[in-house]
């Protein structure tokens, strides 16, 4: 959203703020009072989702992830951080554009159907410890569901009101590489707020009216030199463990211009077509629309939910499906996110967070496809 | 404070509610093809209603889903060419139908094929692009079909026949597999009184079938007069087909900027959204259908794409 953008500028001359752990859940109060419901890190299933919270003690102080190309497991710090991880199986997507949702609704009048508005009653959000590489995820989302075009009625009106409060990485898995994308991991733009987590407490920059407003009356003073001189060691500490890379050089041209490389087949017979990769990116937006009937009154939910182009019925049409085989599945996928993302929408459909790549079940990693592919390009 | 919360923005409008629409009358085209003469309940609706073409709309059958079916022609037609219609609808008074030639291949289709005159149904519309007919004044205007492909030119063709003085050459060079699929064929004498040359061919002749028997590029290379340089060709049909026909059109000296095609894709929401029509780089409901061939060419060839 350029405005914010925008605002955020106006805001960053502004010397960060200090607010010390123990007042930390004057915040969360705070955003509760406002009528704000709170989403954020909190542990779900063995591993570190977002969900509603109350409670600083919510959080997963403590825990952190090891994430490697299959694999995520939950294991214990020795320092007690709050925020000392990187992202999980969930992103805010599942909150700006709902895993399942009623677009419409039909109801009997005289011999016809007449639609109806279901009026989205959700609460305003505010996201609490999103990543530099989610802000750009949600950026992208933006002009995918916030266009010329078309505007998505849900997502617009949860998008607008949503608070989001952003938490620098101080720490980054093997996975991320965010740094590649160019979208962390420091957060510069797109934010209410920003956080940065040192031993003692947080400092604070405000991105916008809105979220000054917020924080007016709470427990914030002005950060020390010092205070932001650890802040700041502790965010380059992030940046030093990203280790990840994928050279995007002309890489639409590079992807697209290799369409039937040797490539595609080998990822076929690794790639399960299991969805995963699509479900837990942050970006990827594909859905279906199917009709639920109401067994009482007969009235007739129109229901999006998420779809994916790992779906064999994903490009059916009259009678037949156009991509039938895993290699043209995982090629459309890969090719949607990384080239044709940018015709249509002017930006990489990627923003570096390495979910599809922890949560594939065999450990398919995009970043090496593409170096295959760059290596020998057909 | 709680003013943090609210936002001034006004939401965007819902794109999802189609309007309740009516089957005002229905031509049982070939087998398996109807015609469905639609016109919205609301009469304001559908006195506003306007689209352009080479768009499609969504018709919605209440607990089975959507579809996405080209204006195969529809509005009120002033002078020019009869309109195709056979009004058997005695209310033609209530203004006009939105026609939609409707292939039976799917559970929508299948659900709309078991409705009848008077049957309701929900109408979305009109999404994607249309033929650019205004760049072909004064050229040779070549319309390439294959099976319903038709379909998506009839518009077209009604609106090049209604100023036909404002065009070189109206041609339509068109395939089907046989004889009793060619569709529209009892308009097909009024298109030629309207000054355009029509060359059909099939694949399977049959008792009485006197045209040439093959495959519609077959009639683009025998194509005479052929001036390349002033030709525009639109085209539509199966994928294969189009394939071929660009094809036969590229070697007869025509470039990928004299050529446009309808592409047929899955489309669920028509707003450039679901996804689910992409075509390399094109969502073809929102830069589509109509694209030129310079756009989707590279990608034309690949198989699953
Ligand atoms: S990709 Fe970058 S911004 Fe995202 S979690 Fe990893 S280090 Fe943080
Ligand atoms: S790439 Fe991995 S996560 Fe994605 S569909 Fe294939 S097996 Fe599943």
């Amino acid at each position: 959203m350029a405005d914010q953008a925008a605002t955020c500028e106006a805001f960053a001359a502004e010397l960060p703020r200090w607010i010390a752990k123990g007042d930390f859940q004057s915040l969360i109060d705070r955003l509760w009072e406002l009528g704000y419901r709170v989403i954020g890190p909190t542990i779900i299933q063995s591993a570190i989702g977002y969900d509603e919270l109350r409670r600083v003690d919510e959080l997963p102080r403590g825990w952190t992830e090891q994430q490697s190309a299959g694999s995520y497991r939950l294991v214990q710090r020795s320092d007690g951080a709050w925020f000392g991880f990187n992202v999980g199986p969930h992103s805010w997507k599942r909150y700006l554009f709902p895993p399942q949702s009623v677009v419409a609704r039909a109801e009997r009048q005289g011999d016809w159907w007449q639609l109806h508005d279901v009026p989205d009653d959700e609460p305003a959000f505010a996201f609490l410890g999103v990543r530099a590489c989610e802000l750009a995820a949600i950026a992208i989302q933006d002009r995918v569901f916030l266009n010329e075009h078309h505007t998505d009625p849900t997502y617009q009106r949860r998008r607008e009101r949503a608070l989001l409060i952003a938490v620098n990485c101080t720490q980054a898995a093997p996975t991320c590489f965010c740094t590649s994308m160019g979208t962390g991991p420091q957060c510069s733009a797109g934010f209410d707020l920003a956080i940065t987590e040192t031993a003692d407490g947080f400092t604070l920059e405000v991105g916008s009216e809105r979220g000054a407003a917020v924080i007016e009356g709470l427990p914030i003073r002005q950060a020390t030199a010092d205070e932001s001189a650890v802040a700041e060691t502790e965010r380059a500490r992030a940046e030093e463990q990203i280790s990840k890379r994928l050279d995007t050089t002309d890489i639409r041209n590079l992807l697209l211009g290799n369409l039937d490389h040797a490539r595609w087949d080998d990822v076929a017979r690794r790639c399960l077509s299991c969805t995963n990769c699509t479900l837990v990116c942050p970006t990827c937006f594909c859905h279906s629309v199917t009709d639920v009937t109401a067994l009482d009154d007969g009235s007739i939910d129109r229901v999006r939910q998420w779809d994916s182009c790992f779906n064999a019925q994903f490009s059916y049409i009259h009678g037949g499906v156009i991509r039938a085989d895993v290699r043209a599945r995982y090629r459309q996928w890969l090719t949607h996110k990384l080239a044709s993302w940018i015709d249509q929408f002017e930006t990489s459909g990627c923003v570096g967070c390495g979910r599809c790549i922890t949560w594939c079940p065999v450990g398919i990693d995009l970043t090496e496809e593409v170096a295959a592919i760059r290596e020998v390009p057909s | 404070m709680s003013s943090a919360v609210t936002s001034g923005v006004a939401i965007a409008a819902n794109p999802w509610l189609a309007q309740p629409a009516r089957i005002a009358a229905l031509t049982q085209e070939v087998a398996g093809v109807a015609t469905y003469h639609l016109r919205f309940v609301d009469p304001e609706v559908n006195a506003a209603y306007r689209f352009r073409a080479g768009q499609f709309n969504m018709i919605y059958l209440p607990g089975v889903g959507e579809v996405a079916i080209g204006v195969s022609t529809g509005g009120v037609r002033t002078g020019g060419v009869a309109g195709p219609t056979p009004r058997t609808d005695a209310a033609a008074a209530e203004g006009p139908t939105w026609d939609h030639t409707v292939r039976v291949a799917g559970q929508v289709t299948t659900a709309l094929s078991r409705l009848g005159v008077g049957g309701t149904l929900g109408l979305r519309g009109p999404y994607g692009s249309v033929w650019p007919l205004d760049e072909f004044v004064g050229k040779d205007v070549l319309l390439v079909a294959g099976g319903t492909g038709l379909a998506s030119l009839r518009s077209a063709i009604y609106e090049l026949l209604n100023n036909r003085d404002r065009y070189a050459s109206v041609r339509l060079l068109y395939g089907a597999r046989s004889p009793d699929t060619l569709l529209y064929a009892s308009e097909y004498p009024a298109w030629i009184d309207a000054g355009m040359e029509i060359q059909t061919t099939v694949d399977r002749a049959a008792a009485g079938w006197t045209g040439p028997v093959g495959v519609v590029p077959q009639l683009q290379s025998r194509l005479r007069p052929w001036a390349p340089e002033r030709t525009a060709m639109i085209c539509c049909g199966p994928e294969v087909m189009i394939r071929f026909a660009v094809r036969a059109a590229l070697a007869r000296g025509l470039n990928e900027r004299q050529i446009w095609v309808s592409m047929e894709r899955n489309m669920q929401c028509a707003v450039g959204l679901c996804g689910h029509c992409q075509l390399g780089p094109q969502m073809i409901c929102k830069t589509g259908p109509v694209v030129r061939l310079d756009a989707i060419e590279p990608y034309l060839a690949v198989e699953g794409l």
